[in-house]
């Protein structure tokens, strides 16, 4: 099918003279900077292993000296692993194939940024980036002042150190970036750092290159973002260790972690979004979502931060709480860590090779003991975590927010239930059932509707007890808009139940949160006699994380509206045409032009279409759907041409086509309603975050103040 | 009305917090139906063509997840009409099976020549996909006709030999 095989990629091992002479050329860059990488590496395992090692014994001999020295050791391991990503990098630039992880990730053929980013491109990468910005993170929090909460560190450190040791350990002994290849005696292929006894070196003379569906602008940043979320979230855990550990079972932890586990959340949600992106943008098949178990281990760990997030708020202004957010926060950690173990399996090797390998039982054996231990550390500290209030009222906001916490559990476990599904069915019944995508909507499409309601109620509803009267009152007029609103729809002919349900919740809570903004700015213009705008920004200044709450919630209306635009609306179409021929989806007309194949110089083959769109006989414009098929990995990649507007997205796959054009090409074709609320969404919903977690002016010795002036706005 | 229960009763007994349990466990309870309304709904049997001929009839309309090996000499596309039609042969599903046969790879090699190893035709109504090749994996979702055809909604293919295994180095030697 594809024209042009010939090209062959051309990897041979060097002859013996051509081999001693180019060693000589690089020696410094086969020898000594791999070397240092590898040293560095190592260095950096022993050193937290030392850290967590003289935390525990500085606690156990009352010697702050050695906690200090654990604390120095781990602000140690941030340049050592610096120096092992430089060399590795280095490596991934300068294309030494000899070792296997650059072998796998690059070719000749890539430009130097893609060769950058290949750090994170194979497991082996992603392991020593995601150690990397471990070691930054807990570096940053070695530096704070320590001041009044000494007794934390020890326990931060052995947590933090904890977690950093074990990747340490799979990057170090079973997945080594700097492994080289070897030919074995009995003419098998391995990697090993070290020459095995007998074997000899083999030097490709190109690699294969990174998977070609990952050479995206959203698959770069996607894996550091999603990576950014999942580390800062192993802050919060251990400050919550620290706190069961010491006794200091206060609100402390979570005061000193909320930054935290906004950052947290912030780069977990960035990196779901632009996933969601780079899939409809680069996988072709219409869809940003597809259920798939690398997406959801993804979305665990969101859904546990998300609930923590909301729960925190309560304990902070109530005091109630303690144990819930404890175990949310443990079972973050938890995920986070199933999430990193279970997004770099699926993507570039199957789970079948991860399960060849060692990882699988060390990530599940980790997973396990680290989870067992902190729940037992949580019942021992069970009696010390008692509520210093009580939840009252039903409509409280406590209890809304319980509630909304409850409705994130139910998705998780509905998620959790869809993983292991397989797994359990097979173990009972010996026959292996899955459940695709329509299982996840069906079973959280009501979930996901009780917690756009409870967006609209709980902002209305005040802590201890709300009457229904006062949440009559607040509520009618946006409950009025919305009923209008829907009344618009079905005018407009929406007929869809469902959709009706869902746009009137999301509408719902847009009026409330809009009346809110609102009423804030009114009653502060009046106060202070400040123009509409001026009192709209100070008053969100003012409270930047009820604010930001606020701004967030309306990103996801936006993206309600988009989720269920493209979910319940979407309509495709799919023809085989011939030049000029034209086929038509809805209100559009898309007709054939041309189609044209060639090779380019970067080993890849393009196959592009042009199409004429028409939307009811009035010329929109050429849209250009290729197909790029690369020579080196044999993978082809599916780029669709896409004409986007607010209203609509219109989709054009170029799925298959015959050389000699005699029979014609074929199309796929999405139309997809309101697909860009997503992406509008999206960035609302990450600029509301930012505002939320952006630093407040105010130095320490004021915090008491904002604190205070913080439960006032409730009043 | 609901707000007037008092905030001085901490004993946990008071009929707010049976309100509050009751609530949960509704919660609980909807949560366990919609898995298993979902499941009931959503649920594909994985089975090999072996077990399809076996006991096919048994599933009904249910979706079914077959896998097999491609015969590349089998495939038949009308690009007119978009109907793909090639035969897959029985390859075990399951994965120690598999490595202990000698990997992926050499299961579907051996399959193929296999002569007495079960197969069935498939019929699948789209592009036909690059990788559909002589010795690739097809996993397919659908239901079996009554025309003993299998008839595929969904089509995923795996070629083995690529991507999973070592970096390919050939030797210039000879």
């Amino acid at each position: 099918m594809q024209s042009g095989l010939d090209f062959q990629p051309g990897p041979y091992i060097r002859r013996q003279d051509e081999y001693c002479q180019w060693l000589k050329g690089g020696f410094l860059n086969t020898f000594v900077v791999p070397n240092i990488g590898l040293f560095s590496l190592f260095l950096a395992f022993l050193v937290a292993i030392y850290a967590a090692v003289a935390a525990v014994f500085g606690v156990r001999q009352q010697n702050p000296k050695w906690i200090e020295s654990g604390r120095a050791a781990m602000l140690l391991t941030f340049p050592l692993l610096s120096i092992a990503c430089v060399a590795l990098i280095f490596l991934l630039v300068t294309g030494r194939y000899e070792f296997k992880y650059v072998a796998s990730v690059t070719s000749d053929t890539m430009p130097t940024y893609l060769r950058i980013t290949s750090l994170w491109g194979g497991q082996a990468g992603s392991l020593l980036f995601w150690s990397w910005l471990m070691a930054a993170f807990t570096g940053a929090v070695g530096l704070r002042k320590w001041d009044r909460d000494r007794e934390f560190l020890p326990w931060v450190i052995l947590v933090t150190m904890g977690t950093l040791a074990f990747f340490l350990l799979l990057v170090v002994f079973i997945e080594n970036p700097f492994a080289r290849l070897w030919q074995s005696l009995d003419g098998s292929q391995i990697a090993a750092p070290f020459r095995p006894r007998g074997a000899v070196p083999l030097f490709p003379s190109d690699g294969i290159g990174l998977n070609p569906l990952l050479r995206h602008l959203g698959m770069i940043i996607h894996p550091p973002m999603l990576y950014l979320g999942f580390v800062s979230y192993v802050i919060p855990y251990a400050f919550a260790i620290a706190a069961l550990a010491t006794g200091r079972t206060d609100a402390r932890w979570i005061k000193l972690t909320r930054r935290w586990s906004l950052v947290a959340w912030l780069f977990l949600s960035l990196g779901l979004i632009l996933g969601g992106r780079w899939a409809y943008d680069v996988l072709g098949w219409g869809g940003y979502w597809g259920w798939d178990p690398v997406e959801i281990a993804a979305l665990m760990p969101w859904l546990a931060g998300t609930a923590f997030l909301h729960s925190v708020m309560i304990q902070e202004k109530r005091g109630i709480l303690k144990h819930w957010n404890m175990l949310l926060i443990i079972l973050t950690y938890a995920l986070v860590i199933f999430g990193t173990f279970l997004t770099r399996s699926g993507v570039l090797s199957s789970v079948h090779a991860f399960a060849q390998s060692a990882m699988g039982p060390l990530f599940l054996g980790f997973i396990g003991v680290t989870f067992i231990s902190s729940v037992a550390l949580l019942i021992h500290r069970w009696s010390d975590l008692k509520g210093e209030n009580h939840l009252d009222s039903v409509i409280s906001r406590e209890s809304l927010f319980l509630l909304n916490n409850l409705l994130f559990m139910g998705i998780l476990v509905i998620c959790f239930w869809g993983v292991l599904f397989p797994l359990i069915s097979e173990l009972f019944t010996g026959q292996k059932v899955t459940v695709g995508p329509i299982f996840y909507k069906r079973a959280t499409a009501p979930l996901w509707g009780g917690i756009l309601l409870l967006m609209g109620i709980a902002p209305l509803s005040v802590y201890g007890r709300t009457s229904w009267q006062r949440l009559g009152s607040a509520l009618w007029k946006p409950a009025l808009a919305a009923l209008i609103f829907e009344f618009i729809l079905v005018v407009q002919g929406v007929r869809s139940i469902a959709a009706l349900i869902g746009y009137g919740l999301a509408a719902f809570v847009a009026f409330v949160t809009l009346y809110e903004f609102w009423r804030g700015t009114k009653a502060r213009r009046k106060r202070h006699k400040e123009s509409f705008p001026t009192a709209l920004w100070r008053m969100a200044r003012r409270n930047r994380r009820r604010y930001g709450g606020y701004v967030i919630h309306l990103g996801i209306v936006l993206m309600a509206f988009g989720i269920i635009g493209i979910e319940m609306f979407q309509t495709e179409t799919q023809a085989t045409l011939a030049q000029g021929e034209q086929l038509t989806l809805g209100r559009y007309t898309m007709v054939f032009d041309s189609l044209s194949e060639w090779d380019t110089n970067e080993g890849r083959n393009v196959a592009r279409a042009v199409v004429q769109i028409y939307r009811e006989d009035k010329f929109l414009g050429e849209l250009y759907p290729r197909r790029d098929f690369y020579y080196a990995s044999q993978q082809s990649m599916t780029i669709p041409g896409v004409r986007s507007t607010l209203e609509d997205d219109f989709y054009v796959l170029l799925v298959g086509w015959e050389p000699i054009a005699a029979q014609g090409t074929t199309f796929k074709v999405y139309h997809n309603p309101l697909v860009n609320f997503i992406w509008m969404g999206g960035f609302v919903f990450i600029l509301g975050t930012l505002v939320a977690a952006w630093p407040e002016r105010e130095s320490l010795p004021s915090r008491k103040r904002v604190s205070t002036r913080g439960a006032l706005m409730r009043a | 009305m609901l707000s007037e229960y008092s905030v001085e009763d901490r004993k946990g007994s008071s009929p707010g917090r049976t309100k509050f349990m009751l609530g949960g466990l509704l919660i609980v309870l909807a949560v366990i139906y919609l898995i298993a309304s979902a499941t009931q709904a959503a649920a594909q049997y994985y089975l090999t063509i072996d077990e399809l001929i076996a006991k096919g009839d048994s599933f009904g309309d249910r979706d079914i997840k077959v896998s097999g090996a491609v015969d590349g000499e089998s495939i038949v596309y009308d690009a007119k009409s978009l109907t793909l039609r090639f035969t897959a042969v029985n390859v075990p599903a399951d994965l120690s099976e598999i490595e202990a046969a000698g990997g992926l790879a050499k299961v579907l090699y051996t399959a193929l020549r296999d002569p007495n190893a079960s197969r069935i035709e498939i019929e699948y109504i789209g592009p036909k996909p690059d990788l559909l090749r002589h010795e690739a994996q097809a996993i397919v979702t659908g239901r079996m006709g009554s025309d003993g055809v299998f008839h595929a909604d969904e089509l995923l293919l795996k070629c083995p030999t690529r991507y999973e295994g070592e970096i390919p180095i050939q030797s210039d030697e000879s």
